[in-house]
């Protein structure tokens, strides 16, 4: 039972962590998620700026990546989220885990998402064509978190 | 001495990424650091007001009521929008 976290600027490979997810004889089931940057409705987004804070970040998604850990069955948990500037369509986050049985996976990367878009210190600012604004906190992605509690 | 950092929006509209500040008194919170900074000038008092601020002490998530002390590590943002 491990969990890994990386904060990167570069891009991920999510071949490489699949294969490196599937490695674990004793684990029937690998679930992945990917979030890419996508387009606005209602303007043209050029690029997007992922800020973090250095350590807190890091700490925050390993506890994350723990309490799934102490809640389910899990053989891995892999975690990477990116920071720097990001086009539309590239990777920004991805959540990855192993476990024997695939409920346990499925729900361990949900809670990992839900907990990591409330509790992980990092904000996005949007370049558009109109201006640059710092991307509001969703009450749906607050409301997410109490499926958990 | 307590480093104090902001970020995100917060940083931008206080245009301060650090602040020391000097602490004499060993019986601070978090809340009497907020009251401190709020004096140094009226958008300090409005961004520190907001109902929404998050702070973290050495990393950690935590309420406005924990106590400080010097060498502490101090952190103040809005709310997250990763993933």
């Amino acid at each position: 039972m491990s969990v890994s976290v990386t904060v990167q600027q570069a891009n991920f490979s999510v071949a490489d962590e699949y294969a490196a997810l599937s490695q674990n004889p004793q684990c029937g089931a690998v679930v992945t998620f990917s979030g890419l940057v996508r387009e606005l409705a209602d303007t043209q987004l050029l690029a997007m700026t992922l800020e973090h804070y250095p350590g807190m970040t890091e700490r925050a998604l390993h506890d994350i990546g723990q309490q799934a850990l102490s809640r389910w069955q899990l053989g891995a948990v892999r975690i990477i989220h990116r920071v720097g500037r990001l086009t539309p369509n590239e990777q920004i986050v991805f959540v990855g885990i192993a476990s024997a049985h695939r409920d346990a996976a499925f729900a361990a990367a949900q809670f990992i998402m839900d907990y990591l878009k409330n509790q992980a210190p990092l904000w996005k600012k949007e370049h558009t064509a109109a201006g640059d604004y710092w991307v509001e906190a969703k009450t749906t992605d607050q409301a997410a978190i109490k499926r958990w509690l | 001495m307590i480093k104090i950092l902001f970020f995100a929006a917060l940083r931008e509209r206080l245009d301060c990424e650090q602040y020391l500040l000097s602490c004499a008194d060993t019986k601070l919170d978090v809340a009497a650091v907020v009251s401190q900074l709020q004096s140094l000038g009226s958008n300090w008092q409005q961004e520190l007001g907001r109902s929404d601020l998050l702070c973290a002490l050495n990393q950690q998530l935590v309420p406005l009521t924990t106590q400080v002390r010097s060498g502490d590590e101090l952190a103040f943002f809005p709310p997250v929008t990763g993933g």
